[in-house]
Formats: C-alpha cells, sequence, structure tokens
C-alpha cells in the first residue's frame, strides 16, 4: 500500500473539567502518516500543544492494543470511528483522506460524567461489576480443570461474551444511553458456565439493579450497540440477560 | 425481588411493553379478520354479523374493557419509557450516528407510537364512540349500522374524505413500522436468543408489520374506489 502523509481538521470537544460548559476547537493537523494510529496521531497535535504552550487534549488510553477498553472517543459520529469491530487506539489514519474534517467526541451518557475534554468518567461500569459480575470461590487447591465438564458450544457463547473489554461504545452509539450490552455481556460470561450458577439469579437482580440506579436507559433493541462493539458482542446476549431477569424475578421468594 | 422491583426495572418495565403490545397484536387479528368482511361484497351483511357479535355480546363487550387496559398501560408505559431514555442523554452528539447501525423505525418507536394514538383518537370518533354512544355505553342493545357508517366515512370527493383517507392510509404505515421493531423486540425482551427462533420471529413479525397494516390501509381504499359493493 502507498505510504502518504495527510492534512486534517479535527474538530475537538475541549472541556476544561467536569463543570465546564465546553465547546469544539477546530485544529489543523499537517503531515500526518497514514500508518499512524489515531492517538498517535492526537500524541503529534498534543506535543505541538504543549511546544505552543498550550493545554493538550486530555483523552484515555492505555495500552493500545485494543484489549484494556481505556480508549474511547465519537469520532465522526460513530463509536471508535469508521472501522468495524476496532477500537480507537487501533484505528489508523489510512481510514482517513487528504483535507478531510474529523469531528471527535466524549462518550456521551449522563452516567458517564465528562472528567476533562475527551474522558469521561466510566467507573459506573465498575460498580456494576461490584454488584454481580464475580464468581465466589473457597480457597484452597486448584480445582482441577477436567473436573468441571463444559459443552464446547457454551464454553465458546461464554468466551465470547467474556471478550467484553469495557469500553462503553454501546453506551456511547445507544439512543438511550442504555448499558445493556455490557451488562448481558458479563452476565452471560458467567452464567452460562457452571461457576456461574451458584450466583445466576442475583447476579442478574444486583446488576440490572445497579445499572438502573446508575442512570443508563432502558434497551429498545434497536442493535446500534452490536453495530459498534469492538469485540462484536451479540445482542442476543441482552435476550439472555432479560430471560434471566425475568426467570429470578419471578422465582425469587422475597 | 418484589414484583414492584421487577416490574419498575429496565427490564420490567420493557416486558410489560411487550406483554402488552402482544396483547394487541392478538387484538389486530381479530379487527382484521372481522372486518375483512367487507369484502364479502354482499353489502355489509357479514360485517354487520360480526360487528353485531363484537357489540351486542357481553363475552366481548368484556374482553374489551381488558383490551383499553392493556392499551392504556401501553401507552402510558411507553411515554414514560421514551421520556426517561431520552433524559438519560443531556447533552447530545453533534454528529448523530443515524442509521449506520440501526433502523429508523426501531429507534422511532415513541414517535410512531404518538402518530398511532393520534390515528386512534380519530378512528375511535368515527366508529366506536358514535356505536358505543348509541348503545348508552354499558348496553348491549341500539347499535349502528357500522357498515354504513364506513360507507358515509370514506365515500365521496370532499375533503374531509380525503384527509381521512390519508389519515387512515397515514396510521397504517405508523402501525407497520411500529410492529417491524415491536414484534422482534418483544421477544428478545422475553428473553428469545435462539438464533433459529430470531430468524423465525424476525420474519413473521415482519411479514405480520407489512400484511396486517396493508389490510387496514386497504379497507378505506375499497370503499372509496368502489372496489366493493
Amino acid at each position: 500500500m502507498e505510504h502518504k502523509n495527510i492534512n486534517l481538521k479535527l474538530k475537538v470537544w475541549r472541556q476544561k473539567n467536569s463543570t465546564d460548559k465546553g465547546g469544539f476547537e477546530t485544529y489543523d493537523v499537517k503531515n500526518i502518516s497514514q500508518e499512524m494510529s489515531f492517538l498517535e496521531m492526537f500524541d503529534v497535535l498534543n506535543e505541538e500543544l504543549i511546544a505552543e504552550d498550550k493545554d493538550p487534549i486530555a483523552f484515555d488510553h492505555d495500552c493500545r492494543e485494543g484489549i484494556c477498553g481505556m480508549c474511547s472517543m465519537y469520532i465522526n459520529g460513530r463509536p471508535h470511528g469508521p472501522w468495524e469491530a476496532n477500537t480507537t487506539c487501533q484505528l489508523h489514519m489510512r481510514a482517513f483522506n487528504e483535507g478531510e474534517t474529523i469531528v471527535v467526541e466524549p462518550w456521551r451518557a449522563n452516567a458517564f460524567p465528562i472528567i476533562k475534554d475527551l474522558m469521561v468518567d466510566r467507573t459506573a461500569f465498575d460498580r456494576i461489576i461490584q454488584a454481580g459480575g464475580y464468581i465466589s470461590v473457597n480457597t484452597g487447591n486448584a480445582v482441577d480443570a477436567n473436573a468441571l465438564p463444559i459443552e464446547k458450544a457454551k464454553a465458546d457463547a461464554a468466551f465470547a461474551a467474556a471478550a467484553c473489554i469495557g469500553c462503553g461504545a454501546c453506551v456511547a452509539a445507544c439512543k438511550n444511553s442504555s448499558a445493556m450490552l455490557f451488562v448481558s455481556a458479563k452476565a452471560a460470561h458467567l452464567n452460562q458456565l457452571p461457576q456461574g450458577q451458584p450466583e445466576r439469579k442475583t447476579r442478574v437482580m444486583n446488576m440490572v439493579a445497579q445499572m438502573d440506579k446508575e442512570g443508563f436507559g432502558a434497551c429498545t433493541n434497536t442493535g446500534a450497540c452490536e453495530a459498534v462493539c469492538p469485540k462484536e458482542i451479540s445482542i442476543t446476549n441482552i435476550a439472555r440477560l432479560n430471560l434471566d431477569y425475568t426467570c429470578a424475578g419471578l422465582t425469587d421468594t422475597k | 425481588m418484589t414484583f414492584k422491583q421487577m416490574f419498575t426495572s429496565s427490564v420490567g418495565k420493557k416486558l410489560v411493553m411487550g406483554f402488552t403490545g402482544l396483547f394487541l397484536v392478538l387484538f389486530l387479528i381479530v379487527h382484521v379478520g372481522l372486518n375483512a368482511c367487507i369484502w364479502a361484497n354482499d353489502n355489509g351483511e357479514m360485517f354487520n354479523k360480526g360487528a353485531h357479535f363484537m357489540g351486542a355480546n357481553w363475552v366481548p363487550r368484556l374482553l374489551e374493557v381488558g383490551l383499553f387496559a392493556g392499551l392504556i398501560l401501553h401507552i402510558i408505559q411507553g411515554l414514560m419509557v421514551e421520556l426517561s431514555n431520552r433524559s438519560k442523554r443531556a447533552i447530545k452528539y453533534d454528529v448523530t450516528f443515524g442509521n449506520k447501525g440501526s433502523k429508523w423505525y426501531s429507534r422511532s418507536m415513541g414517535l410512531l407510537g404518538v402518530l398511532i394514538l393520534i390515528f386512534l383518537v380519530l378512528h375511535l370518533a368515527h366508529f366506536w364512540i358514535p356505536n358505543r354512544s348509541a348503545q348508552g355505553f354499558i348496553g348491549l342493545e341500539g347499535e349502528i349500522d357500522l357498515y354504513t357508517k364506513m360507507k358515509d366515512t370514506f365515500i365521496g370527493d370532499s375533503w374531509q374524505v380525503i384527509v381521512t383517507i390519508l389519515v387512515y392510509v397515514l396510521g397504517c404505515a405508523a402501525l407497520g413500522y411500529h410492529l417491524a421493531h415491536g414484534v422482534q423486540s418483544a421477544c428478545r425482551t422475553f428473553g428469545l436468543s435462539n438464533p433459529k427462533w430470531i430468524a423465525v420471529v424476525s420474519t413473521l413479525g415482519y411479514a405480520f408489520a407489512i400484511i396486517v397494516p396493508l389490510m387496514f390501509a386497504l379497507m378505506p381504499l375499497s370503499f372509496h374506489f368502489g372496489w366493493i359493493n
């Protein structure tokens, strides 16, 4: 593939802190290698801003290899940018053309308040996990892996759900800011495995209750979450969660 | 988890929407089936017999109370869920995601529902209210000739008739799009996750969403264009 350097116009959301009103600022970024990642392009811009004694743009990032779930950015109307099954850190500048204007916004949801610029507070997800996204294990010798037979299809489905990196793109894409794809992935990961069975009912009840408490919206099955998920988590997990929740609610004795 | 906690949670509210929605789907089947009798071309004889059974028999009349209860619950709960969902993103995006990840009608259930409600008020004012009013609302006797009422409403070249027909056709279109998402969404809310059955339900849902509203829309058109005698 031909190597090219391109010039772009970036329209980026700048907001000093959580209480600041914020607004868009436009930057010209020049001579950007198309082999750079989207975040590297931001690094270049930030170096320039620092050199000019200006405040660099704050954005979340960590592993930069698509597995930590830290990067966010709502790029040109789509979480994680134009590529499918991809995170912002793995989005490369070859996705854009010379002279293009790119609009970069933070995840927008009341449950994800903005900390600064493009950084949002996603600790609501941590609290949902604390509510039920775990299994209780007695200490002692590790159980032999073969002691718990698991059907291959179920193991695969649980693994596919466990691929969720908790980035919050599902919430960012959903018109209701619903966290159901995230919650359902975490529940489906554990609820399909034998180790997850003892706490299956309390898990879904507590996780949904916490999700509602955090201020996420209700799921209306539009499928926007599934379309943007960098890990291609299936919307069928939401149906699984709905069924588990209904069964838990109807059979709970309280 | 108490029943109250369950049915006031985000998942529980959707369960209520799904159950009342599918209940209303059952009503649509009865309604379209009975109304299809206008095409018997017998000057409304069969249609009026059906209408008489529904209006002058205490069993359907009692079920009608349940129908209104389900309808009102669906409307109120739907509006509440819609307003609550809209409030979850105080600051909107500058560039919207649009149709890139979801169908427009799946995102517009609230709007489509309101359009159907507006149509429904007009529709009840045309047929149900005059009929029940003639019966004294709780009485079983004294129905009006609904076939003649249909003819009066849909035949003629006055602007009222044209506007009425247009509203009916648009109401049916709104219903079609509402059902196109509603049927399969309800089934997913009930927990249908098996891809085989999702394919079956989606196909049936789309078929229902096309066939039933199309049949309803053809009724005023049939009268207006003289396709039935």
